[in-house]
């Protein structure tokens, strides 16, 4: 990890906080801790950080209403933490700009897996014709799928979802996101799109499509493509 | 032992009940034969020997009339003081009732209880504003004069010629605990009344000088007696049946009074009630319908009329139906027990009697052991009722039209005549201008009469020798006249009763039609709002009236109302109209005796509970309801107490089965949280703590499993919780976020989910790819993951997961090849905190509540079965509908 991350965490709960600080102060992150809505959106404005971790039920607010402020000046990744059974409210703070969520309770695995992918994403990183996420490799150009130096064979909107997925690969996305890029903003409420496809895809890319190893579901919110077997659920 | 010896039990079921009612008020009345025997004086004397005694009493109403004797005795009472109204210039002074029950004496005394208060008073007597006192717990002291008791006004009337219009019913004074007689011999008074002693006001002056006159006084005073001892009497018999002593005789008198529309009829009442009371005896009114002869409208309001004065007179109404009266009157008076039957002389002609029969004889002819008594009219009465006054109701539609066809047929067949004259005869003709009539006939009396008239004009003046002149020669043609006269009246008379009865039997029918139909609709109905908006629908169809129903707010609070029904907005006084009617149980309001200056009628719902009340507007102008539409509306309001009084129980019952409930499942949520979430709890602290403290000491491979042990128990207290408020959700009524999901998907997540678990346990799947079901994916999973979890620990892989379509339905299914579960067990498995006897420990018992939770809430089912293997089958059936489509791959256009 590079030395000089630095991460604000935006939390309430103290023994959330002092777990969050001792594990990423020991991996050698630069943490910041703000309490709240108001100190969060001060606390980014006065040292931007380049990661946020934020609690969505905080004292002065929602923690959505932090997402629409950051989000109005800066693309900083932000990782939502909420507890299972909150789905609408990970599924708003992601369509509100919000890069990825961890379900509480959380492992410290995944904690470092979406901090990873969330810095991997940051803006800037370069988009380059052949991508590989874990052991599909999608060559852009040729529009050509492989999985493990098979070729598959794909229909143009398996092709695109796979291509979105990969792009993004590690990172979570929700199902309105998918259906806005691939199906045009008209078909955003038509989840099932996104979801036969999907199970067409898994048929052609998963060996054992009912046990999948790269395309995940996050169940209420969308899809994730693991990107090396490390940032799937607990 | 015979029946007389013993109390009957009905009667020591009335005296139990009577003792278990709160205490009631007493009300005492002083009664007297005339003005000026010394009432109010006795009244005031004994009430100032209450105020010696410490007894907290207060004057309400007292007029002193000026009479210092009297005046002298109000001093040192407290008054409640009146209530000024001002009435067409006038101010008036009544009692102030709200002052009254807020003041709440121990006693009050109110004077003269025939008292009619001043228009705009919430009641319109005085002695209704003494039962609200009494109702309020306040005893009552009161006055009374033996000319305004209301079953004696036509006997005060026969003996002073004076028609007492302030009466009181024989009811409050039956409801007197205590008569005390102010007895004073007429001379004495007609002496006081000489020397001005009696106070009367001047315009009453004139008109009571013939009241008090010795005959007079003393034939009142007689009355007074006579009605003092008669309530001895019924307090004797009251006493008596306390104890046990039964009357000399045997069975039990019954008195029926047979009425009609004949203003005579209110004698018969009164008579009727008079021997019902000298013979302790119940009574009843009966009026009979015959129908073949429908009643006109003007007869069928007095005839409603006499039926309230018996109703009110404590008379049970009874309304039978047959063409023969008496024969009607016998059988219900047999079937009833009835001793005497009560009738009117007859007032009509004697050859009617001879045509149709008299009633009185044949009451008498077929009476048997019953009692009739003949009652005369009183003689300025006796003449019977105008015939009723052509029927507007009754009049045909098309009557304009009968007129011009009547016309017409006479013009059409004197036309015919004058052309064939040489070919009929004048018999045939006349048959002619006979159909002519009858035709007329048919639009009523007029049109016939103008036919028969036109029609023997014509005839005489074209056709009977001398021909072209009225005159006759032949006598004969008169009968021929005469003939098509009562040929056109005979046929009217036939149509307009006939047309009478139809509109009757229908009006009848379509009442009869509405209240079974509201009947059952008020059976169907569920919520409390739903009987409501049934009975104002009903009440507006069936009376033509807005209704609304008001139930009150609060419990225990019955001043606050609100409308669970009906449009009508109510403005504060209607809404007190309301809240009275509800908080005493009677109707109030338009067209009743308490506040009938308000625009609506209320009417409660329940007689055993203030449940609510039915109010009905838009009539303030119009006369109030008759008889049968009270009773309609009565019957209504019934209806609909009963129908609410079942809903609030049920809802009671439901209440208290849920309270039940919840306290069941809290009991058992306390012990599952006490054992089952603390034991991981436990194992984490202990793993933990030894790890903060001795963790140099700790060989390596111990440090980790106890690492390992600190997870593993934390992700089992997840799941523990995870469930825990899953069912929560569930049972608390969430509707499922529903979507279209494959049932692959499902199974991937919760078997990615269930990794650890199922570590390397085969898994068989059999789940087309694209078969999608309909529901809420996060609850779903949970589902599949409970049954999964329950296979891996109860039951021996492979584990076999198999989804289906079966017609509407998808069924989905976990199985495993363990020992399988006792069919036995059966339902009992999907209850919150069951573990199966011998199964292994770890969870809280609530997987598979929650499967049958979240399934329910889906609208499927869950059942458990014998696998083929042996172990167990889980299946699911979820009533699927056909997917939503997908577009096409090729609808999508390729990428750029």
């Amino acid at each position: 990890m590079t030395a000089a991350t630095r991460v604000l965490i935006v939390e309430d709960d103290p023994q959330m906080v002092r777990f969050l600080r001792a594990t990423l102060t020991a991996h050698e992150f630069a943490v910041t801790v703000a309490e709240g809505v108001a100190a969060g959106a001060t606390a980014a404005a006065a040292d931007p950080p380049d990661v946020v971790l934020l609690d969505l039920g905080l004292p002065d607010g929602d923690g959505l209403e932090l997402v629409r402020q950051l989000r109005a000046w800066t693309a900083v990744p932000i990782i939502v933490l909420s507890a299972r059974g909150r789905e609408e409210d990970k599924v708003a703070a992601l369509d509100a700009g919000a890069d990825d969520y961890l379900t509480k309770p959380f492992g410290v695995r995944e904690l470092f897996a979406r901090i990873r992918v969330a810095l991997r994403h940051r803006p800037g990183a370069t988009a380059t014709a052949v991508i590989t996420a874990g052991a599909i490799t999608i060559d852009d150009e040729r529009h050509e799928v492989r999985v493990e130096d098979r070729v598959v064979k794909l229909t143009p909107i398996e092709y695109r979802l796979l291509a979105l997925l990969v792009r993004h690969a590690g990172k979570v996305l929700t199902h309105r996101m998918l259906l806005k890029e691939i199906w045009g903003p008209n078909a955003v409420e038509h989840v099932h799109y996104v979801r036969v496809h999907m199970a067409a895809l898994r048929a052609k890319i998963e060996a054992n499509p009912s046990r999948p190893r790269w395309l995940l579901t996050e169940p209420g919110v969308g899809y994730r493509l693991s990107d090396g077997g490390d940032g799937g659920a607990p | 032992m015979t029946d007389g010896e013993r109390p009957d039990p009905d009667a020591l079921l009335a005296r139990v009940q009577a003792e278990a009612a709160p205490p009631r008020a007493r009300l005492k009345i002083f009664f007297g034969a005339a003005p000026g025997v010394g009432k109010t004086f006795a009244m005031l004397e004994s009430a100032q020997r209450l105020r010696a005694e410490g007894v907290d009493v207060v004057i309400g109403v007292i007029e002193t009339h000026g009479r210092s004797e009297t005046g002298a005795l109000v001093a040192g009472l407290p008054t409640v003081p009146r209530r000024r109204v001002e009435h067409r210039g006038v101010t008036l002074d009544e009692l102030d009732l709200d002052a009254a029950l807020a003041r709440r004496p121990t006693v009050i005394l109110v004077d003269e209880l025939a008292h009619t208060n001043a228009p705009g008073s919430r009641h319109v007597k005085r002695w209704q504003d003494v039962l609200e006192l009494l109702d309020a717990g306040v005893e009552v002291h009161t006055t009374l004069n033996v000319q305004h008791v209301a079953s004696l006004t036509d006997v005060v009337e026969q003996i002073t010629g004076v028609k007492v219009r302030e009466t009181v019913p024989d009811d409050v004074l039956a409801r007197a605990d205590e008569l005390e007689l102010i007895d004073l011999a007429p001379e004495v008074l007609l002496e006081r009344l000489g020397e001005g002693k009696v106070y009367l006001p001047e315009q009453a002056r004139r008109a009571t000088q013939h009241f008090f006159q010795k005959g007079n006084l003393l034939a009142l005073r007689e009355l007074a007696l006579r009605r003092t001892a008669e309530q001895v009497d019924v307090d004797v018999q009251a006493y008596r049946r306390a104890h046990g002593i039964e009357r000399p005789w045997g069975s039990r008198e019954q008195v029926l009074v047979a009425v009609g529309p004949s203003p005579s009829s209110e004698r018969l009442i009164r008579a009727g009630k008079r021997a019902a009371e000298r013979l302790d005896a119940a009574w009843e009114v009966a009026a009979v319908d015959r129908p073949s002869r429908p009643l006109g409208e003007r007869d069928r309001d007095r005839l409603e009329a006499h039926l309230r004065l018996a109703e009110s007179l404590g008379a049970e109404i009874v309304r039978l139906r047959g063409e023969d009266v008496a024969a009607a009157l016998l059988t219900h008076a047999k079937r009833r027990g009835v001793t005497r039957v009560v009738v009117g002389k007859p007032t009509h002609a004697r050859w009617r009697d001879l045509l149709t029969g008299g009633l009185v004889d044949a009451l008498i002819r077929g009476s048997g052991e019953i009692e009739v008594h003949v009652v005369a009219p009183i003689d300025r009465d006796a003449r019977p009722p105008a015939p009723a006054a052509p029927d507007a109701r009754v009049a045909p539609p098309s009557a304009r039209w009968s007129w011009a066809a009547g016309t017409l047929a006479v013009a059409a067949v004197t036309a015919l005549g004058l052309v064939a004259f040489d070919h009929v005869s004048l018999a045939d003709l006349a048959m002619l201008y006979v159909v002519a009539i009858m035709i007329a006939a048919l639009g009523g009396r007029g049109p016939s009469l103008l036919a028969a008239t036109l029609s023997v004009l014509a005839f005489d003046f074209c056709f009977v020798p001398p021909r072209f002149t009225l005159a006759v020669s032949d006598l004969g043609h008169l009968v021929t006249f005469a003939v098509m006269f009562t040929a056109g009246l005979s046929v009217s008379a036939l149509t307009t009763r006939l047309r009478r009865q139809e509109q009757d039997a229908l009006v009848r029918e379509r009442r009869t039609a509405a209240i079974l139909g509201f009947t059952r609709e008020i059976a169907a109905a569920e919520a409390a709002a739903d009987i409501a908006a049934v009975a104002v629908r009903h009440v507006e169809e069936l009376l033509g009236v807005g209704a609304a129903v008001l139930v009150p707010e609060a419990d225990g609070d019955l001043t606050t109302l609100t409308s669970i029904a009906g449009l009508m907005p109510l403005s504060a006084p209607e809404q007190s109209v309301a809240a009275w009617s509800l908080a005493h149980r009677q109707p109030a309001g338009h067209g009743t005796a308490t506040l009938p200056g308000a625009a609506v009628t209320a009417v409660p719902l329940a007689e055993d509970a203030p449940r609510g009340v039915l109010v009905t507007a838009g009539r303030r102008d119009a006369p109030p309801f008759t008889a049968d539409e009270r009773h309609l509306l009565a019957a209504l309001a019934r209806q609909t107490g009963l129908a609410l009084g079942r809903v609030q129980l049920a809802s009671a019952a439901r209440d208290a089965s849920i309270r039940a409930r919840t306290e069941e499942l809290r009991s058992s949520l306390l012990s599952a949280v006490s054992h089952d979430l603390r034991t991981p709890l436990a194992v984490i602290t202990g793993a933990a703590t030894s790890l903060r403290d001795a963790r140099a000491k700790l060989p390596p491979a111990v440090e980790a499993e106890l690492i390992g042990t600190i997870v593993d128990e934390a992700r089992r207290l997840e799941r523990v919780l995870q469930n825990l408020l899953n069912i929560t959700r569930v049972e608390t009524g969430l509707e499922p976020a529903r979507a279209w999901v494959p049932v692959s998907e499902l199974c991937g997540s919760a078997l990615t989910r269930l990794a650890d678990v199922l570590g390397p346990r085969a898994v068989e799947l059999d789940v087309p790819d694209d078969l999608l079901v309909s529901v809420d994916p996060v609850l779903f999973e949970q589902v599949l993951i409970n049954l999964i979890e329950n296979a891996v620990k109860h039951g021996a892989p492979p584990i076999a997961i198999a989804a289906r379509r079966h017609g509407p339905q998808v069924e989905i299914s976990v199985a495993d090849a363990g020992a399988g579960i006792d069919p036995a067990l059966g339902p009992r498995l999907f209850e919150k905190f069951f573990q199966a006897p011998g199964a292994r420990k770890g969870g809280v018992g609530l997987g598979l509540a929650v499967c049958r939770g979240v399934v329910t809430a889906h609208g499927g089912t869950i059942a458990v079965e014998r696998a083929g293997g042996g172990g167990a089958r889980f299946v699911v059936r979820l009533p699927t509908p056909t997917p939503p489509p997908v577009p096409a791959p090729d609808a999508v256009p390729e990428a750029p």
